[in-house]
């Protein structure tokens, strides 16, 4: 069941004013260097990557020139994902108090918490939450907001540290990765919004408590967007949570015939399997994660080819066209998945959309195409018997409306990159 | 995927920002690269040149005669 830690006070109509958080969690202790607890606690990323929050920070540590920025991602590109906002109206200076303690601890001088700019009302709620903070210590971090252009790939952490090194939010080719990212020549650390709020919750109450709840390799808790079947909501729970606690307490009434897990690059995982823990380790076997706490659920009168048609069409309009086979293969793919669900020329369509997919994998600058790929792939193995039918011929007849909700595309035009 | 052979073992990368898909690439070393059906090259799997002196020198040609500069021979680090 669903349990508040950074999501303590939610719901609320007003985010909590600073005198209000300080009564809630306390004084965030002037620890210097948090990197133990961090690396004992156990926190991952919540931004979708997972990756241990104190080897980050450890990695960062040992960088002969120091760290300077500390960055907040809250850009939150992931249309099924609505956490950091929610996160952010509630909770903003837990946000704010992570981030603050992380800078503490690399010594860097410089918080920025990043807000996309189309949300112009989450961006005031965080400049208001920065001014309402006492001045602070000569030594503390200063903390600013900045609004780069919210776009899917907009979120990605190179992508991010390119747009406030440049003013341009393209993703960054990597050979390898983790790479160090910089602004100008200082080395930077990128955390997800709610990766943060919960190192602060480490900072004060230390690394046991952190672990109390959720799975060994899992600790803690993470907050879930549930969408789809039921009106989008939010949920904190143990990681572990099964996921069919997760929906039903976001008010999903019936049973789904499938969920589409960690987002638009995700993967879908057939509705039987609503019992697994809502944990990485037990969505291994079936090759899903959390990603960035994404539950999508399909209700049965859905066409999971048809959804993922949409969803592929849109991260098609998605791609930062840098890379010719993310540029015209993720289009390709998209017009396949029509095809299909169309059920016209259903089995040639099916066999090139599995090369196509095949052809795509991997040759993007970022992980955009193989976000996509990933989700193809899992869609023909989830409706495989829907499937068979389009390619027979037959598309889905009950697949009258569409459940997803998918942005509408903007037009070339109006794509704004600077 | 990489030759085990004595010595260092290296691949053709090519950085899919700077390609224009022109296919030179393809054009110079057709055993190293193909392209796909947007004209976008694919470093096929056997692009390991190691210490193979005819692969070394169609990569090699491959990385000078490209417009773009987007192709890098890398080393492939021994696991
Ligand atoms: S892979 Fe796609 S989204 Fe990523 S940088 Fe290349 S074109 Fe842009
Ligand atoms: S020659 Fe260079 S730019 Fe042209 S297709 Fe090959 S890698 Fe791309």
């Amino acid at each position: 069941m669903s349990l508040h830690r950074v999501l303590t006070g939610a719901p609320r109509s007003t985010p909590a004013t600073y005198r209000e958080h300080i009564a809630q969690f306390g004084e965030l202790p002037r620890t210097l260097d948090i990197t133990k607890e961090l690396l004992s606690s156990g926190l991952t990323g919540h931004g979708g990557a997972a990756f241990p929050t104190g080897k980050k920070v450890e990695l960062l540590k040992n960088q002969r020139h120091g760290v300077q920025f500390l960055v907040v991602n809250a850009m939150e590109g992931e249309p099924a994902s609505i956490k950091d906002r929610v996160l952010l109206s509630t909770n903003p200076h837990l946000v704010i108090d992570g981030a603050v303690a992380l800078a503490n601890t690399l010594d860097a001088d410089q918080v920025i918490v990043c807000v996309p700019r189309d949300r112009p009302k989450l961006a005031a709620i965080v400049q208001r939450a920065i001014d309402e903070r006492p001045t602070r210590a000569r030594r503390d971090a200063r903390i600013e907001l900045q609004t780069p252009p919210g776009r899917y790939v907009a979120g990605e952490e190179s992508a991010l540290v390119h747009w406030l090194n440049d003013k341009e939010t393209l993703p960054q080719y990597r050979p390898t990765r983790p790479a160090i990212l910089t602004i100008g020549r200082s080395a930077t650390l990128v955390d997800n919004a709610e990766t943060c709020a919960h190192v602060a919750l480490i900072a004060r109450y230390g690394a046991e408590w952190f672990r109390q709840v959720g799975t060994t390799h899992r600790p803690g808790t993470t907050v879930v967007t549930v969408s789809g079947a039921a009106k989008p909501a939010v949920t904190e729970v143990p990681y572990g949570t099964p996921i069919i606690d997760i929906i039903r307490e976001c008010g999903v009434i019936n049973d789904p015939q499938a969920f589409l897990l960690a987002g638009f690059g995700g993967v879908w995982i057939d509705g039987a399997e609503a019992h697994r823990g809502f944990d990485d380790d037990s969505l291994r076997p079936i090759k899903a994660t959390t990603g960035a706490g994404i539950v999508v659920a399909l209700p049965l009168n859905a066409c999971g080819i048809r959804e993922t048609a949409r969803i592929v069409r849109w991260m098609a309009g998605e791609s930062a066209r840098q890379c010719g086979p993310c540029a015209f293969g993720l289009p390709a793919l998209a017009d396949d998945l029509e095809l299909l669900a169309s059920g016209r020329r259903a089995e040639q369509t099916l066999s090139r959309l599995q090369s196509r997919a095949s052809v795509i994998e991997g040759r993007g600058a970022c992980r955009h195409p193989d976000g996509v790929v990933r989700l193809v792939r899992s869609a023909l193995e989830v409706f495989a018997t829907d499937v068979v039918r389009h390619a027979n011929g037959n598309p889905c007849l009950h697949a009258q409306s569409t459940v997803v909700h998918v942005p509408v595309t903007q037009r070339e035009e109006e794509l704004e990159w600077q | 995927m990489a030759m085990r052979k004595r010595g260092a073992s290296f691949r053709l990368v090519v950085d899919p920002v700077r390609c224009d898909g022109y296919g030179h690439c393809h054009e110079l070393a057709p055993e190293l690269v193909t392209l796909d059906e947007w004209g976008y090259p694919i470093i096929t799997a056997n692009a390991s040149p190691g210490n193979d002196r005819e692969l070394m020198r169609s990569a090699q040609l491959a990385v000078r005669g490209c417009p773009r500069m987007a192709l890098v021979i890398e080393r492939i680090s021994p696991q």
